[in-house]
């Protein structure tokens, strides 16, 4: 699984631009779903089993994309002004590295800064190492993404991409691993989460399924000083109860805790006070859906070095396959 | 199936004496968002001799259909926004005088002895302003709030005004020299590229056009239009800032300009609503420079148009905007080049012209 994480965590694949992200995920599916196929705002659907007695249409849906940076503007000595693509903390961007869709590399500097409180985005810039407009090889449109090597601290594993692309290893170590199922189980990786869950709104609405299942990365409360939250890091994989844009269906939440107990896999509960995930467009699609989500507490997130523990994705394979194996009564 | 014998479809349409007095109608119509009856009274006289189909929906979208020639035809949804920002009376002070809110992104401190037209029958009407003879120096620093505004009618209007009323700046269309001066430009220059282009609709596709309700309240008449139409790829037409005045702001160099005029239609990339399309913006690009019409991008900012809303319909749709710079939106008086506007038209058509069923080819 290791060597999975970082096949997909150092894919640039800013919402919008997932063609790179979605064409590897692609390969590391195509021999183990029945249908794959990819919908008109570039989501990739990928079918496994055929519904049978007391199975039901359920989605899967794990972003792909991630929180990137848009050029606005490259002024008359090259540097190139941006936009965030998604959530963007100015905090951690100075210094950073980005890699452009086009293979183009930069560094983010700064202004002169009037205090030390942070930069706001409209006083930080690219630099590509160009000089001139004409030399800068990127200009208004083009969009990077931020560039960190994959990272193991013991059982810690770090990305500048878990947010979301652990889940989307967790879904595909589930969907390889699922041999029997009553379900017609469709496994979604979706575009553009990061910019208000555009992509999932659409999808949902397309596989038009029985039960749904977001999968994405949550905060933890086990860091200095931190907001108050119950998660942490190790503790397994977190059943979500509510977040501010969704009330996880009582059943699924009930569902989900239940196969835990039953299969021996650590949970947690979370209520995260702000965030939403895919979760909420499922739930909403045309007459409504049950739907629930699967979280991996995450620390860091949407800075470079996004933190998980080993053990969490893995119990939340264990937990996704136990739950997509056995008919599901909600009740 | 088809009856595209009326007029000629192939032929590129262009700005005349025609289209601009049809424009001058159109920015003089008065339409605030849920309230678009005179702007689609004009687009249903100006479609019903060339429409295959034309259907006013629930919430008042006028939705037109040409259909195009030969096998498998991609389904083209065009859409431009027929309402505008403006006012609704809320209290009756009596004497002729009236609360008010704004209806859409209206900016307050902009209102102070403005003209207005109200209700259906576009009675004058003024933002009041304490004169400069009753004001202290200190006073004249501050903005007021619309709290402290009123629409004076000048007489005890009895009923022909009342509370619920719509109002819009009174400003009247201008041709000054090689520009446009005229309140509500946003959107009615999409609405008169989309009449254009449904009048010569190209034959590779089927013409959905949309004339859209609500808009600048939250782009809610192009969610149902886009429903209904469900297409395989959609355009808005819309107008978005030029921000490329001299000296717009004291110190800083000017790199949020949004748009220039002079420089063409502008392609979107990614605003607050949507990321456009690579595909789109690759066709408008390649039709641009194949024809020599000139084109820029619009800075990736904020902001949104019915792609927005159209985009996430159903299970997706590809969608894209193109608009005319224009200074001063959303005030009493927009300005926008002649040659935008006409630019924007011929690179629309050419756009239209190109597509077939692989452009949207991954």
């Amino acid at each position: 699984m290791k060597s999975l994480i970082k096949r997909l965590v150092e894919i640039p694949g800013p919402s919008g631009f997932e063609e790179q992200i979605r064409a590897s995920v692609q390969r590391e599916i195509k021999d183990h779903a029945d249908e794959i196929k990819v919908d008109a705002l570039g989501n990739l659907i990928a079918r496994k089993g055929k519904k049978k007695d007391g199975g039901l249409r359920i989605m899967l849906s794990a972003h792909i994309d991630e929180i990137g940076l848009m050029v606005t503007h490259v002024d008359d000595n090259g540097f190139a002004r941006f936009i965030g693509i998604g959530g963007i903390n100015p905090l951690t961007c100075y210094g950073g590295r980005v890699l452009f869709m086009n293979g183009t590399r930069g560094v983010i500097g700064v202004e002169k800064l009037e205090s030390a409180k942070a930069p706001k985005l409209a006083q930080l810039f690219i630099d590509v190492g160009a000089s001139n407009p004409d030399d800068c090889p990127v200009g208004v449109g083009d969009v990077c993404g931020f560039e960190r090597p994959f990272l193991e601290l013991g059982d810690r594993l770090v990305a500048k991409s878990m947010d979301d692309r652990i889940a989307a290893v967790i879904a595909i170590e589930a969907m390889r691993a699922i041999t029997d199922t009553p379900h017609e189980l469709y496994f979604v990786f979706s575009v553009q989460e990061e910019v208000g869950i555009r992509g999932a709104i659409t999808v949902a609405y397309g596989v038009d399924p029985d039960l749904g299942l977001a999968i994405d990365v949550t905060r933890s409360g086990d860091t200095p000083k931190c907001t108050k939250m119950e998660t942490a890091l190790g503790k397994g994989p977190a059943v979500k109860v509510r977040d501010s844009s969704f009330i996880a269906d009582p059943r699924v939440v009930n569902w989900m805790v239940e196969t835990a107990k039953q299969a021996g896999i650590p949970y947690q509960l979370e209520v995260l006070e702000a965030g939403g995930t895919d979760g909420r467009a499922i739930q909403l699609t045309r007459a409504g859906v049950p739907t629930g989500c699967l979280s991996i507490p995450c620390r860091y997130i949407h800075s470079p070095s996004e933190m998980v523990d080993k053990h969490d994705v893995q119990n939340s394979v264990k937990l996704l396959i136990a739950l997509l194996s056995q008919p599901v009564k909600l009740g | 199936m088809t009856k595209n014998t009326k007029i000629s479809t192939s032929k590129v349409p262009q700005v005349g004496k025609s289209q601009i007095e049809l424009l001058e109608k159109l920015c003089n119509a008065v339409a605030v968002s849920g309230d678009e009856q005179e702007v689609r009274q004009i687009v249903l006289e100006e479609v019903k001799s060339v429409a295959d189909e034309v259907k006013v929906d629930a919430l008042g979208n006028v939705l037109v259909t040409r259909f195009g020639r030969g096998e498998k035809r991609p389904r083209v949804m065009l859409a431009a926004h027929m309402d505008e920002i403006g006012f609704m009376l809320v209290k009756d002070n009596e004497g002729g005088l009236f609360e008010f809110v704004t209806i859409g992104g209206i900016d307050e401190r902009q209102l102070v002895a403005k003209s207005v037209l109200v209700g259906r029958e576009h009675l004058p009407g003024v933002i009041g302003a304490k004169p400069i003879h009753l004001t202290k120096k200190e006073e004249r620093k501050n903005t007021l709030k619309i709290d402290q505004m009123r629409i004076d009618m000048g007489l005890d209007i009895g009923s022909k005004v009342k509370v619920g009323d719509r109002a819009s700046f009174a400003t009247r269309f201008e041709l000054i020299g090689p520009s446009i001066r005229a309140k509500a430009l946003d959107d009615r220059l999409g609405i008169v590229n989309l009449i254009e282009l449904v009048k010569h609709a190209p034959g590779n596709i089927d013409l959905l056009a949309a004339f859209t309700v609500q808009e600048e309240v939250g782009l809610r008449g192009a969610r149902v239009a886009a429903y209904a139409f469900d297409p395989d790829m959609a355009f808005a037409l819309d107008s978005t800032p030029a921000r490329d005045l001299p000296v717009w702001e004291s110190d800083d160099d000017n790199v949020n300009y949004n748009t220039r005029l002079d420089q063409g239609p502008a392609i979107y990339l990614m605003d607050s609503a949507t990321i456009a399309d690579r595909r789109l913006v690759d066709l408008l690009v390649k039709a641009a420079e194949a024809e020599g019409i000139p084109y820029q991008f619009r800075q990736p900012n904020r902001g949104g148009t019915d792609a927005g809303a159209i985009h996430k319909s159903r299970a997706g749709i590809p969608s894209i905007s193109v608009s005319v710079p224009q200074r001063y939106i959303h005030t009493a008086a927009g300005l926008v080049r002649h040659d935008d506007w006409a630019h924007t038209l011929q690179l629309m058509h050419a756009a239209l012209s190109r597509i077939t069923l692989d452009t949207l080819k991954r």
